[in-house]
């Protein structure tokens, strides 16, 4: 990544007159026409005007839909729409986008035919985050010896588990008051009911209301995944979706999968009280993570806890408890090694050698997501989803049946499946704004970090040591890897919380970051000065003059930038290896 | 990976560290915890049967001994060559620890969370399946001689876990089908293994006949140290397990079986401490019955306007306090009276779990709307928790009242620092007979005080109770 900010503005022989400060262009931003001009974050010199070819009415910041809808529609005829952009589905992702819109001048409407707010606001991170925040106090008061070591004396703790679910609860409806009212005080439309598309630019919402626009984003979410076999009662046998609204504690509870939403919750059921046990078709524990980070994690998070697991099994069929029976898993081992691309080939290819089966009292089925497009009307445009997925290019473009780009058409968050996290569906939501007011933006995902938040928690961003040593390889470059314990940070070791590895895979020769990976006291929150790095293209040898307050947890990545060893010393190594 | 420290290395190249071998021939001869063997290693040795020792590593150039964090591969896992084995703990930072060999990791040595000096020997690693028995044996063997508590690891299978690979040692094969039929949780599994307790001997009291922790815990003869801390407090149950078996015969206390303990909160254990200094305090008490008819007709009359019937029983105290001082007053060294210049009803409230005494200030100044006004608050706070200290440690006498429950009478024990504490039961209709002979029947409420007798003597109790028990019987003057 090169150029960190691209500012877009249309430009005036009147602006460049009067002064080049970027305050101005962002105030006439607004009126939409456009010509691309990118520079690199602090050069402010490097900033001139290209464009001289357009009136500019400066002080029209107000909005004209049809017009601007035209203004662009390149060499056709002017065609009047209801709306710049329709999104349908108003979880994160759909919410980022109308935000974006909004600030460009769009006119925007979304159409919702479920709750406001999706699956994160609803029925994933938001009340997840209600529950582990308890979780983490629980396990805070449970650990006597840590709080002997503080010099702290407390009672035994209990919970009220009632009390626990209605603090789920409640965070979610608040922020989801809180994201309806910040789409309404801005004027977007909220148009409620299921959303299909009829054709190009017309979407169909509710029973029978039409409505056109110039560009639709989809942004439909997903669903949990459930495997064939496997029957959820949404009682003994669950999905996240239940499970976050705490019904019961279980003594004891399977989960399925051991991914981050596993062992989210298998963070929250131990503090409570049960007992869990992990089936991963997987030979290991926490796939998808670091490799070294899930060793770690697996010693910290799951060894010492009331936890066991069967890895290498997939859970074939599992019946609710019924009539006084409890629930009953049947296991079936992974027995081939054949490659494993993805959930889907894993429970095709499962070849029962040896079954077992086993009884609890409740399961968890955390497999992993399912694209939401179903009654999308795809048919209509010739689009055929992947295995549920939106086809889509780089730029969140839906591709069609015939490896063609379907124009005007968008595609963000987990429907196109290529990262199923919300903020990353924000910033594809925010991208393809960008390119529908002419902007060029391509997202660079390997800058969108992720984290898990068991106790301590867990985050990353960009490659995993695997994955940047088989980049290497192809590409011909050499990968180092620095590392910092938590041990060594004073604030860490003040809160009694050494326990954790930060990690940071770079380039030697050019000092560009490739990934980090964090374990520890709050890595959820020490993740974004490495994906911001990634994002802007800063290199080590520039980040590492970073001033980071003392004592912080922040001076964890301080150590792993100075711990780095790069080669080439220059400023301007990293853009010049580009 | 091995570059866990600070200072890490970044050079994609450099080796693991990795623990030192040595081929021995025949009789292994380790201590555990001795300092570092002085026999000579040797590598590549001709040796009958390969078994070869894993050594605590020394990870930095400080470090002299190492806490074995976890063992990553169970006994009768197959070890390749680079793999992770052990975590290691020096004084830097926790490290995996890989094998430089092939192998059968065959007994493990030292075992998790204990500690061993540099150089030690922490397990063996055989060849081939051949070679587990006998390094299982001359750990056995050797561990008998030097009595360690390590050996009996050796012969525990494996834990009954589907994830045995198929090559694992033979003992371990008919383990694998265990779980059919002896069925564990995920925590009493972990218990098993700690205190080597075969769950084959165990019948499990969980829902479905499944293992709890409970029943490990007890196969294992452990009372379940569940809060150490309160329970340590506690000399009885400190004593030896086994008198648990037994029933009845160990302790103060005998243990029922089933019980559950409940440590204090906060609150409880600061009452159980004022109650205990209490006993250092002779007191007395004198009962005394008052007519309340009078008072339950000015308490309709005042009700609509917000009073209660404790702000109208503090009044009356404070009233009656006002004329005998002695009542209010404290000892606090044992050798001299302490008159206090305020009158200040603490009055006992039971809030959730617990038990506390809002102060109502000045009682005897403030009007009964007011004072009726400043109760709701106080007990609003006391609800939410949220008193502050002066709100309830400045009493000078306490009321505490059970009527409304329909106690007719009780006895309440004195609070430290203050010298009376009255306690009030129901106000019950009862044939009185007056002075005249006449019958009639009127509302009787019993009152008992209960004071320290080092400052309030008998009679000084009679004359203030005589006196709060005219105010009440003409309460006008609550009202002025």
């Amino acid at each position: 990544m090169q150029a960190s900010v691209s500012l877009s503005t249309s430009s005036s022989s009147l602006i460049t007159a009067r002064s080049n400060k970027a305050v101005q262009c962002a105030a006439v931003t607004s009126a939409t026409t456009s010509c691309n001009l990118r520079f690199c974050g602090l050069r402010i010199e490097l900033l001139h005007f290209t464009g001289e070819h357009r009136r500019v009415r400066l002080p029209s910041r107000r909005v004209l839909p049809p017009i601007s809808a035209a203004l662009s529609t390149n060499g056709s005829p002017p065609q009047s729409f209801d709306y710049d952009l329709i999104i349908i589905g108003a979880g994160v992702g759909g919410h980022g986008a109308a935000l974006h819109a909004v600030e460009k001048g769009l006119k925007t409407a979304i159409i919702e035919g479920d709750v406001m707010g999706g699956t994160c606001v609803n029925r994933g991170c938001v009340p997840s985050k209600a529950l582990l925040a308890v979780s983490g106090r629980m396990r805070e008061l449970q650990n006597e010896h840590h709080l002997k070591s503080f010099g702290l004396q407390v009672a035994a703790a209990s919970y009220d588990r009632q009390g626990v679910a209605d603090h789920a609860n409640n965070l979610a409806s608040k922020i989801r008051g809180n994201l309806t009212n910040s789409l309404k005080a801005l004027g977007v439309d909220i148009l409620t009911g299921f959303g299909s598309i009829l054709g190009p630019h017309k979407v169909k919402y509710g029973k029978d209301s039409i409505v056109t626009a110039k560009d639709i984003i989809i942004a439909t979410g997903s669903v949990p995944f459930v495997p064939k076999g496997i029957e959820v009662d949404g009682k003994t046998v669950i999905t996240s979706d239940h499970a976050l609204k705490l019904e019961f504690v279980p003594d004891w509870i399977a989960i399925v999968g051991s991914g981050y939403i596993g062992l989210e919750f298998s963070d929250v059921y131990t503090a409570l009280g049960s007992e869990v046990t992990f089936i991963e078709a997987l030979d290991q524990l926490m796939p998808g993570f670091d490799p070294e980070i899930s060793k770690l994690a697996q010693r910290v998070l799951i060894n010492p806890r009331r936890i066991d697991y069967h890895t290498g099994v997939f859970a074939t069929k599992i019946t609710p408890a019924k009539d006084g029976k409890p629930v009953t898993i049947e296991l079936t081992d992974a027995k081939t090694k054949e490659p494993k691309d993805t959930l889907e080939n894993l429970f095709e290819s499962g070849i029962a050698s040896k079954r077992l089966s086993m009884a609890v009292d409740a399961a968890l089925i955390a497999t992993g997501r399912a694209p939401y497009t179903h009654g999308l009307g795809l048919e209509n445009i010739n689009v055929l989803t992947r295995r549920g997925f939106i086809p889509v290019d780089e730029c969140m473009r839906v591709i069609d049946a015939n490896g063609k780009m379907v124009p005007h058409l968008y595609c963000i968050g987990d429907a196109n499946g290529k990262m199923m996290l919300a903020h990353a569906a924000s910033a594809q939501g925010i991208s393809v704004v960008e390119q529908v007011c002419g902007r060029d933006h391509v997202l660079n995902h390997l800058s969108i970090p992720a984290a898990c938040f068991t106790h301590p928690e867990i985050s990353m961003v960009g490659l995993t040591e695997p994955q940047a040593r088989e980049k290497a390889q192809e590409e011909g470059f050499e990968v180092s890897v620095a590392k910092t314990s938590f041990k060594a940070n004073t604030k860490a070791l003040a809160e009694n919380e050494g326990e954790g590895l930060a990690k940071l895979i770079y380039r030697p020769d050019n000092g560009e970051i490739l990934g980090v990976h964090i374990f520890g006291l709050h890595a959820a929150d020490l993740i974004h000065e490495a994906s911001n790095a990634i994002a802007m293209g800063t290199s080590i040898q520039d980040i590492k003059f970073a001033v980071h307050a003392h004592p912080t947890l922040s001076e964890v990545l301080d150590e792993l930038y100075k711990a780095a060893k790069v080669s080439c010393e220059s400023l301007n190594c990293l853009s010049n290896a580009n | 990976m091995a570059s866990l420290s600070k200072l890490s290395v970044s050079n994609s190249t450099s080796p693991a560290i990795s623990f030192s071998s040595s081929l021995s021939a025949s009789p292994l001869q380790w201590r555990r915890s001795a300092a570092i063997p002085a026999r000579p290693r040797w590598r590549l040795a001709v040796v009958q049967a390969k078994i070869r020792e894993i050594f605590m590593p020394a990870l930095s150039s400080t470090m002299t001994e190492g806490k074995i964090v976890s063992w990553v591969k169970s006994e009768g896992d197959v070890l390749s060559k680079g793999e992770s084995v052990v975590v290691v703990e020096s004084d830097k930072a926790d490290m995996d620890v890989e094998t430089f060999y092939d192998g059968i990791l065959a007994a493990i040595v030292v075992p998790e969370g204990e500690t061993a000096p540099v150089g030690a020997p922490i397990g063996l690693l055989a060849e081939t399946e051949e070679d587990i028995a006998e390094a299982k044996a001359r750990a056995a063997q050797s561990g008998s001689k030097s009595g360690s508590s390590a050996p009996p690891k050796a012969e525990t299978p494996a834990p009954a876990s589907s994830t045995a690979p198929a090559a694992a040692a033979p003992t371990v094969a008919p383990v694998a089908e265990g779980p059919r039929k002896v069925v564990a949780t995920p925590f009493a599994k972990k218990l098993a293994k700690q205190h080597k307790v075969d769950l084959n001997s165990i019948s499990g009291s969980g829902p479905f006949g499944r293992i709890t922790p409970e029943d490990v815990e007890k196969a294992a003869g452990i009372v379940a140290p569940k809060k150490s801390a309160v329970v340590a407090a506690d000399p009885a149950p400190a004593a030896a397990p086994s008198p648990k078996m037994a029933g009845g015969s160990g302790g103060n206390f005998t243990e029922i079986p089933g019980s559950s303990v409940v440590p204090f909160t906060t609150m409880q254990a600061a009452v159980a401490k004022n109650m205990v200094e209490s006993l250092s305090v002779p007191t007395f008490r004198v009962g005394y019955p008052v007519v309340t008819d009078a008072l339950d007709a000015l308490y309709e009359k005042v009700k609509k306007k917000g009073v209660t019937m404790t702000a109208l029983l503090a009044k009356a105290v404070a009233m009656a306090l006002v004329q005998h001082p002695v009542v209010n007053a404290t000892c606090k060294d044992g050798k001299s009276f302490t008159y206090n210049s305020n009158i200040n009803i603490a009055v006992a409230v039971a809030i959730n779990g617990g038990l506390i005494t809002p102060v109502l200030h000045d009682a005897d100044k403030m009007d009964l709307y007011l004072l009726s006004q400043k109760w709701k608050e106080l007990v609003e706070k006391a609800r939410a928790k949220q008193l502050q200290p002066h709100e309830y440690n400045s009493g000078t006498f306490t009321l505490s009242n059970l009527g409304m429950f329909g106690v007719d009478r009780f006895d309440a024990i004195l609070p430290p620092g203050q010298g009376a504490i009255m306690a009030v039961g129901a106000s019950k209709p009862t044939v009185v007979a007056d002075a005249d002979g006449f019958f009639s029947v009127k509302s009787k409420m019993l009152v008992n005080v209960t004071a320290d007798h080092r400052i309030i003597y008998g009679a000084d109790l009679a004359a203030f109770l005589q006196t709060f028990s005219k105010i009440i019987q003409d309460p006008e003057s609550l009202t002025m």
